[in-house]
């Protein structure tokens, strides 16, 4: 199996705090993998490092093949992230901001149609300016985005936050055909039996490092 | 690929340690000797000059100041295209331009006082919009706004990355600014700071005591940056220090 | 690169049809800025003519200032980098994109100003042709330098204050040049107005060449 993320001790910093303090991951091609840990683990950092946002400093790390001390601009063309913030236009339109936001990544536009309507933006809610949305419908627009893109590797940050049950249950299946697809996921959540029915490992982070199984204790 | 975490090399116990702390102390010596010197010279022993009076001795710390000024502003944007280029990426690149560019706006800042002195009995107002004078004054300004960005809050490497960019934005700008003004006020009046014109001859004492003061001044600016550059190096040893036992203190939250 | 330019570039626009900030805010600001202009230089217009171009490009300065800082808020209220650095798009040309909105908006903005600058201060359009192609330049180099600091200061708690101080001196030289050809050609004189449009289209194209390199790199961390 290709690897899609390599991590060898990987140190990241926030000006002088390490988020990061040495975190060694392999997580290969079409796996799922679910990473839990308390508040202030890192979890969101770890994720920010392998779509190539956050810088590292030391360590090696690579992502799909992209080498994280290079050039990561080509690696974010091929990632997607799902985190707090949505990186949507509250002006524009459901549609222009799905199809503004595949454009943007080399994706076809015309797939923003397929998107909306398994997300169930269809329909009167598409021309809706994107600041009228609630919070919960917001997401599943940032969601949609992300389906309507496919990149390879899959980064949800507490993806199930602010979703309604329906939304949640579209979220798992979502996962489920990524992978079916051939992406890879790695998602964090604290709601851990969710994500424990659709993952296929779960990676244990605490302290800015990854915890191997052998030193966990029950 | 690895990057290594290196800590900034204080060396101060070692051989070269010694040898710079004494050079640096010869250099503080000379530019105190040079300065004062200098002082004495302008005041007391050139002549007075023909048409100038006694006016003509700001000569000899308001060229060689706005010389620093420059020079300062030169070597802090040198050091920030340094900084900049992957090959020669260095945090010292940064710490030099910062330390460049806190004594160049002092310098700056005298320049244009010593310049405003210089107007008063000349022009008769403390400001003319000058070419020279102008381009100093928005140099004054874009040295206040770079400072004002490396003091901003946030992740070191982000600020340096920014403050090198604006620095070197700032350095392009500046002839272009000179040129404008220039142009602009060549078409209203003649150059107001025209030496030639006055027929200003240095000869003599006068022009041994204007190079002692470039040179002085320029020793001025070497030893301010030596400890300016020394404190900034020792800032940051003591950061990376720190990040070691910070990676420590990380690893062991997960209890 | 342009594709991604193009595409920045109508999202921009776009995103201010919808919400008409520049048209409702930034517009009006400028028109005030001139009436202050007017009221603290007095009513005279024997004053207020010939300054009137200085005025006007001092009001277009500080209004460029207000739309490269709504340019970026666009993006995110607080952090513009992370949206565009995964948006997935070429660094240089959200840079064109964005310079080039901005550009459109304060092109629309200086039409209006030129409408306010004849009736407030009674200045004399003529050389339009020249006032024009200044406005074109000037308006350029302002974009280009304006998105390109909006990049530097974005993310930054101090950015609202630290934008202007960073901005304005640097372009003393599209004030000076922009305003002395529109003296020129209010003044009817407007073939000596070459150099200074030489000053400013230089600017421009020296401006919007280092925003475009060095905008990637701003947004990066390190």
């Amino acid at each position: 199996m290709a690897s899609a993320v390599c991590l060898r001790e990987a140190v990241a910093l926030a000006g002088r705090f390490p988020l990061l303090a040495g975190v060694t991951l392999d997580v290969d091609e079409g796996e799922i993998v679910h990473v839990r840990g308390p508040n202030g683990a890192g979890k969101t950092s770890l994720l920010r490092l392998c779509c190539g946002l956050l810088a590292l400093r030391s360590g090696s790390g690579n992502v799909l093949g992209h080498d994280l001390a290079g050039d990561r601009q080509s690696l974010r063309r091929e990632v997607g992230l799902l985190g707090h913030a949505t990186f949507l236009y509250d002006e524009l339109s459901v549609e222009e901001n799905l199809r503004f936001a595949l454009r943007a990544s080399g994706a076809d536009p015309r797939r923003s149609t397929e998107a909306m309507e398994r997300l169930g933006l269809g329909g009167r809610l598409r021309h809706l300016a994107v600041g009228r949305l609630s919070a919960g419908q917001r997401r599943r627009v940032a969601l949609a985005v992300l389906a309507g893109r496919r990149p390879r590797l899959w980064l949800l940050d507490e993806p199930h936050a602010g979703l309604d049950q329906e939304t949640r249950d579209l979220l798992d299946e979502l996962i489920v055909e990524a992978r079916a697809a051939g992406a890879t996921v790695l998602l964090c959540s604290h709601e851990h039996a969710r994500a424990e029915a659709v993952c296929d490992r779960v990676v244990r982070l605490a302290g800015g490092r990854v915890i191997p199984e052998s030193a966990r204790v029950a | 690929m690895t990057t290594v975490l290196a800590p900034a090399p204080v060396r101060s116990g070692t051989r070269s340690g010694r040898w710079r702390v004494v050079a640096v102390r010869v250099v503080g010596a000379a530019a105190l000797a040079g300065v004062v010197l200098t002082v004495w010279l302008g005041l007391w022993v050139t002549p007075q000059a023909v048409g100038f009076g006694n006016l003509v001795r700001l000569l000899y710390i308001h060229p060689p100041m706005a010389w620093v000024a420059f020079l300062a502003y030169g070597v802090a944007s040198l050091a920030s295209l340094l900084y900049l280029w992957p090959r020669t990426r260095h945090r010292r690149y940064d710490r030099l331009a910062g330390a460049s560019a806190e004594v160049g706006v002092v310098f700056t800042g005298l320049t244009l006082v010593s310049g405003s002195i210089w107007g008063r009995p000349t022009w008769g107002t403390y400001w003319v919009w000058d070419p020279l004078l102008t381009s100093t004054a928005i140099l004054f300004v874009l040295y206040l706004g770079y400072l004002a960005l490396r003091r901003v809050p946030g992740d070191p490497e982000v600020v340096a990355r920014r403050a090198a960019v604006a620095a070197l934005v700032a350095f392009v700008d500046v002839p272009i600014v000179y040129f404008s003004v220039s142009w602009w006020r060549s078409l209203h009046q003649p150059p107001t700071i025209d030496f030639t014109g006055r027929h200003l001859y240095v000869h003599g004492s006068m022009a041994w005591t204007l190079l002692l003061g470039f040179v002085s001044f320029t020793l001025c600016y070497v030893w301010l940056m030596a400890h300016r550059y020394r404190l900034a190096a020792l800032r940051d040893a003591e950061a990376d220090a720190g990040l070691s036992a910070a990676i420590e203190e990380r690893r062991a939250e997960a209890g | 690169m342009l594709h991604d330019a193009a595409l920045v570039c109508g999202k921009d626009l776009r995103i201010e049809l919808r919400s008409r900030v520049a048209l409702n805010q930034v517009v009006p600001f400028a028109v005030a800025v001139l009436v202050l202009f007017g009221l603290a230089l007095g009513p005279d217009r024997a004053v207020l003519a010939p300054a009137a171009a200085g005025l006007f490009w001092v009001a277009v300065l500080l209004s460029a200032v207000l739309a490269v800082q709504r340019s970026f808020a666009v993006e995110s209220a607080d952090d513009a980098r992370d949206g565009l650095r995964l948006s997935g798009l070429d660094p240089a040309g959200i840079f064109l994109g964005k310079a080039a909105a901005v550009g459109a908006e304060l092109l629309v903005l200086e039409g209006v100003l030129t409408i306010g600058v004849a009736l407030l201060y009674g200045a004399r359009l003529q050389g339009g042709l020249v006032l024009a192609g200044a406005c074109l330049a000037a308006t350029a180099g302002l974009a280009g330098v304006g998105i390109l600091y909006g990049a530097m200061s974005t993310g930054l708690r101090v950015k609202e204050t630290l934008l202007p101080l960073l901005l304005v001196p640097l372009v003393t030289p599209v004030l000076l040049g922009a305003t002395k050809a529109w003296d020129e050609a209010l003044a009817g004189t407007p073939s000596r107005a070459g150099g200074w449009l030489l000053l400013l289209a230089v600017f421009a194209v020296l401006y919007l060449a280092i925003g475009t390199v060095a905008f990637g790199p701003l947004l990066e961390d390190a």
